[in-house]
């Protein structure tokens, strides 16, 4: 029997299975930064051990940088300690890392593929939960813990059992204006937060197919949003054409060796997965959140629901205490609803395509009164490119803060956090209560939503712009 | 990680059920950078209290936790199995504990015996006549006891095989890998040029 894309990947690096074990894993690409790696490289040190493969390993700073005066000393003691505490364990096990002021700095999911070290058919993990991102090129990627932090930088292995596996399989195309991220809400909202757990998911079908290699990282990014260990997409020209020539790609003969492997990567016609799901891309309209987790989303041109409206008692509950945390009423239209605060950025939506996209849609326009617009780049070669390119100038021109690379708003552990009941329209991918700040309210959206509602100042698509 | 056959040490009765590690190290500590020095985060809140049983002389140097029932549950902080190791203890006996604790008191070497309720109580009783006294641990016969003559103590405790075959051993997960290094040797030697790397 044929087997699936993440089965074929899956079984070449097993290096070791037994009977009632969970399998020896090998790891490709290991990457770190300096929230969750400290305890795992003090664990190296108390028992004597060196990092296996350096050479497999790479770090940057991302979660709790400042995204200005980054040329100057972090103010906040607790995030300079863990930034310092990188440094110094990459310097002493021979890691190789990307410190902020770095041309290669930027967030960890966005630094891999732009180096070109993501690639199809690898191993990558590490300890953040959004490492599925890396998905989008046909890996097995996903994030671990601290104490397998540790485990990967001894042994270059993780003991891992067998993921089941499930195909999201999405028809028809996008309609004009609909991006991946309105896709990828529209299925979590589907599945719940849930739906995806202990599933390794692959996305197939002619929309995940006429998506961008950003459109599918926004994709497989979220995936750990419906709770699936990982999400991936089978390579094909889309992926090898954004591998081509970057610099960590393969060159020359090495080149074709790989591409030559690569294109045997996808699931074969008599495989067969565990659990299916199917969408068709053609009815899906801008969508949005309107709760306290990605699951919790509506069409933007709908309206908040009334919680009474649900069937499940657990989801009823759920949208009450919502709705009450968030500050809004049952019935109100989603595009009545006002915004202070817009977040461009994020591992989910940072990429230089999302910047051209934002810029596109906010060009002639201003930020509106009372609302500000907040543009943090994924990485510093992001922020290069968009700056090359203008970018920045249309975004400050339209009253926008432009900013140095990072995770920044997306979870608030620099300086950029909302106030309590300060509302957001955010591109990032997580709404929890307090995720950007204490008491702050998330409504995640897709960057033509978040363009449009900056300059609207109220949930709104491109499309409001034009009456 | 060390190899753990027998211990025996100054054991503290805490008489409390379900102690969430939000007690026993509270969020504001996890915030250090290494995996050790937990210790002064270690029931932290209950510590202010002179009267709090850690803080009695007679348990000074104490190695052994006698606890209630439900001990660990919340979140899957690692450093709660840190905070009790750092402080100096090698074992924790209760009725029952939370199940992601039991794992990470397993991961990182701290012994989780669970007995009877009954034998927490009479250990509980033998330490208020002799505070102060050691309880002994003991992995190789999965026992554990107190006391000698007539009234001693000695009871059954349940671990997984598998757990109590690495703590013997003293191999951790890390440990245990490691002995697989010539496998993964080989496995590395098949890899093809073309995978990246990240220095050259
Ligand atoms: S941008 Fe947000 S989701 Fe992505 S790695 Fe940073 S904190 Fe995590």
């Amino acid at each position: 029997m044929g087997k699936t894309l993440a089965e074929k990947v899956w079984d070449e690096h097993v290096v070791r299975s037994a009977e009632g074990e969970p399998d020896l894993l090998y790891i490709d690409l290991h990457l770190i930064h300096e929230v969750t790696s400290p305890q795992a490289f003090d664990g190296l040190r108390l028992a004597g051990r060196q990092v296996r493969r350096p050479d497999l390993t790479l770090a940057t700073e991302d979660h709790n940088v400042p995204t200005i005066d980054w040329d100057k000393p972090i103010a906040d003691p607790v995030s300079k300690t863990q930034v310092d505490t990188l440094r110094k364990n990459a310097a002493e096990f021979g890691v190789r890392l990307h410190p902020l002021g770095d041309i290669e700095q930027g967030i960890v999911h966005v630094v891999g593929p732009q180096l070109g070290l993501t690639q199809p058919g690898m191993t990558i993990v590490c300890g953040d939960s959004h490492t599925s991102t890396h998905g989008a090129f046909g890996a097995i990627a996903f994030g671990i813990g601290t104490s397998e932090v540790e485990h990967v930088l001894a042994t270059q292995t993780l003991m891992q059992a067998k993921p089941k596996t499930m195909a999201v399989t999405v028809n028809g195309s996008l309609p004009a204006g609909v991006t991946a991220k309105d896709l990828v809400l529209t299925l979590i909202t589907h599945t719940g937060t849930g739906g995806g757990q202990g599933y390794i998911v692959e996305y197939r079908g002619q929309a995940i197919e006429e998506l961008s290699m950003e459109g599918r990282m926004t994709v497989c990014n979220m995936s750990i949003e419906w709770g699936a260990k990982a999400g991936m997409i089978a390579p094909d020209q889309t992926t090898f054409d954004y591998i081509e020539g970057k610099p960590e790609a393969p060159k020359g003969a090495d080149w074709d060796a790989a591409v030559a492997h690569w294109k045997t990567l996808v699931t074969d016609p008599d495989a067969t997965f565990d659990e299916e799901i199917v969408l068709d891309a053609s009815t899906m309209t801008p969508f949005v959140t309107w709760g306290t987790n990605p699951g919790q989303g509506a069409p933007l041109g709908g309206v908040v629901p009334t919680p009474s409206d649900f069937e499940e008692e657990s989801d009823r509950i759920a949208a009450e205490k919502a709705l009450e945390y968030m500050g809004l009423e049952a019935g109100t239209p989603l595009r009545d609803v006002k915004v202070d605060t817009v977040f461009v950025g994020s591992c989910t939506n940072g990429r230089i395509e999302d910047l051209r996209l934002a810029a596109e849609i906010i060009k002639g326009h201003k930020v509106a009164d009372g609302t500000r617009l907040l543009v943090v780049p994924g990485s510093v070669r992001v922020r290069i490119q968009a700056m090359e390119e203008g970018l920045d100038k249309i975004f400050t021109d339209a009253g926008a803060e432009w900013r140095g690379a990072g995770c920044s708003m997306c979870l608030g552990m620099n300086p950029d956090q909302l106030a309590p009941q300060e509302r957001s329209a955010s591109t990032s991918n997580r709404n929890f209560e307090g995720r950007q700040g204490k008491g702050g309210r998330t409504h995640l959206v897709s960057i033509p939503v978040a363009a449009a509602t900056a300059v609207r100042g109220t949930l709104s698509s491109p499309a409001d712009l034009e009456v | 990680m060390e190899k753990f056959s027998s211990h025996t040490g100054v054991a503290v009765p805490l008489k409390r059920s379900n102690v969430d590690t939000d007690q026993i190290i509270p969020a504001v500590y996890l915030k250090r950078v290494t995996r050790s020095g937990f210790e002064d985060g270690l029931f932290s809140a209950w510590r202010s209290d002179p009267e709090f049983v850690l803080n009695q002389p007679q348990y000074e140097g104490a190695s052994v936790l006698v606890a209630g029932p439900d001990f660990g549950t919340g979140s899957s902080r690692e450093h709660a199995v840190w905070a009790l190791q750092n402080y100096g203890f090698k074992a924790v006996i209760s009725a029952r504990f939370a199940d992601i604790f039991r794992g990470n008191s397993g991961k990182a070497g701290l012994v989780a015996a669970q007995v009877d309720e009954k034998v927490v109580q009479r250990i509980w009783d033998y330490l208020d006549e002799h505070p102060g006294a050691t309880v002994t641990v003991d992995l190789e016969s999965r026992t554990v006891s107190a006391g000698e003559g007539p009234d001693a103590i000695v009871d059954s405790f349940d671990i997984d095989d598998y757990t109590r075959w690495r703590l013997l051993e003293g191999l951790d997960d890390v440990g245990i890998t490691l002995g697989h290094a010539d496998v993964i040797s080989s496995f590395e030697s098949t890899r093809p040029s073309w995978k990246p790397v990240t220095q050259h």
